[in-house]
């Protein structure tokens, strides 16, 4: 009897490989394995995707809070990598830890609601950066600041340049408005989500803010 | 030069730079072939079970994981430490020779899933060395190396006992023969 699969065998072989998994169990099972995940407290990153009129937006959150909204320019398999590397890599998609932050982001675009009220984790910025995104806070709906005005705001007038630049790495655009924040001669400066987005989130807001 | 470093469905053998892999990649990777090895050792009831404390289990210890560690066999050893009592204490029926159909050779069509679920079957009723080789090899695409290391034997015995258990199929699936 020789030990070598022969012709006849190849069949069988073939036929196990050809073996499927039917994929809404697999569904089901990474769901339910996210769901205990969170409830034995090994969820480090909670994530999921929203639409929203400017792509899907990937949103992060850690026990403490959301820690990133990212859009689709940003490449959202990146940003769960540098997740990964910085936060902690128990990173599985699990929709119940940003249902709330998903639904005041759609009452938003909406036009319904004009500020957010969820619980926010800013440790991917520090110091002077973490200072101005969580300042951004305080421009209202509908309403824009120059980077000069903002760099006032915290106490730092010359630090025009380092406030774009903390805008820029603002973790959680939209829910922290870095995108009411413009330059002194009425030209829009740059935008993690595109410039046209930030154009299109503006005047979004003017509009139902009359 | 030619080491290849992916398995057969693609996904990566040895996880590179593990710290910015996410785990949910993980599960998308192997997911699929590690329930498929817990369909063939424990069955249909038992398998979401033991898929779900093998990734529960995983999941826990990942941030652990050493670089370039070969993710799929680390996470059948977590499953078969899981399983291994069940799989011991199973009482195995002998193969039912020709009582399954032709057809599960070449599946076609809505019956594939119960032609699968025959298929694997058969794979449990194995002897637990060959139903281990058969598994890691075929419904999970290890090399023969890897085999050895999840049976606990050698390269050539794993070998050997994965053609054995093919043999041992194929005369599960051979037709009956006419007197």
């Amino acid at each position: 009897m020789t030990h070598e699969p022969t012709n006849d065998d190849v069949d069988v072989v073939d036929a196990l490989r050809a073996v499927t998994t039917a994929e809404d169990d697999l569904a089901r099972l990474r769901a339910e394995l996210a769901a205990s995940a969170d409830d034995q407290g090994l969820l480090e990153v909670a994530y999921r995707t929203v639409p929203s009129p400017f792509g899907d937006l990937l949103l992060a959150a850690t026990p403490v809070g959301l820690v990133r909204v990212a859009f689709e320019v940003e490449d959202h398999d990146r940003v769960l990598a540098s997740l990964a590397g910085t936060v902690g890599p128990r990173v599985l998609r699990s929709p119940r830890r940003t249902d709330a932050v998903a639904r005041e982001l759609d009452e938003y675009f909406a036009g319904r609601r004009r500020t957010f009220d969820v619980a926010l984790d800013l440790r991917l910025v520090r110091g002077f950066r973490r200072q101005v995104v969580q300042g951004l806070a305080d421009i209202p709906y509908g309403a824009t600041r120059s980077y000069a005005q903002v760099a006032d705001g915290v106490g730092n007038p010359t630090a025009v340049r380092a406030v774009g630049s903390a805008c820029s790495h603002n973790p959680v655009p939209v829910v922290l408005p870095c995108h009411r924040v413009v330059r002194s001669d009425g030209t829009l400066g740059q935008y993690l989500g595109g410039v046209e987005v930030k154009a299109a989130l503006l005047a979004m807001e003017s509009a139902a803010a009359v | 030069m030619g080491v290849i470093d992916t398995s057969q469905d693609g996904a990566p053998r040895r996880l590179h730079g593990v710290r910015d892999v996410p785990f949910d990649t993980v599960v998308a990777d192997h997911g699929a072939a590690v329930l498929r090895v817990c369909r063939a050792m424990l069955g249909p009831d038992e398998a979401a079970d033991a898929w779900s404390e093998t990734f529960l289990s995983a999941l826990r210890s990942y941030p652990d994981l050493e670089d370039g560690a070969n993710v799929r066999a680390w996470l059948l050893t977590i499953a078969r430490r899981r399983s291994i009592d069940q799989v011991r204490g199973r009482t195995r029926a002998p193969i039912p020779v020709g009582a399954a159909p032709d057809h599960v050779l070449a599946p076609e069509g809505p019956e594939d899933a119960l032609a699968d679920e025959q298929l694997l079957r058969a794979v449990r009723r194995l002897p637990p060395r060959q139903r281990g080789a058969v598994a890691y090899r075929y419904l999970a695409d290890l090399s023969y190396d890897e085999v050895a290391a999840l049976l606990g034997s050698t390269p050539a015995a794993a070998r050997r006992s994965a053609a054995d258990g093919i043999a041992a199929l194929r005369t599960a699936y051979r037709p009956m023969e006419a007197p």
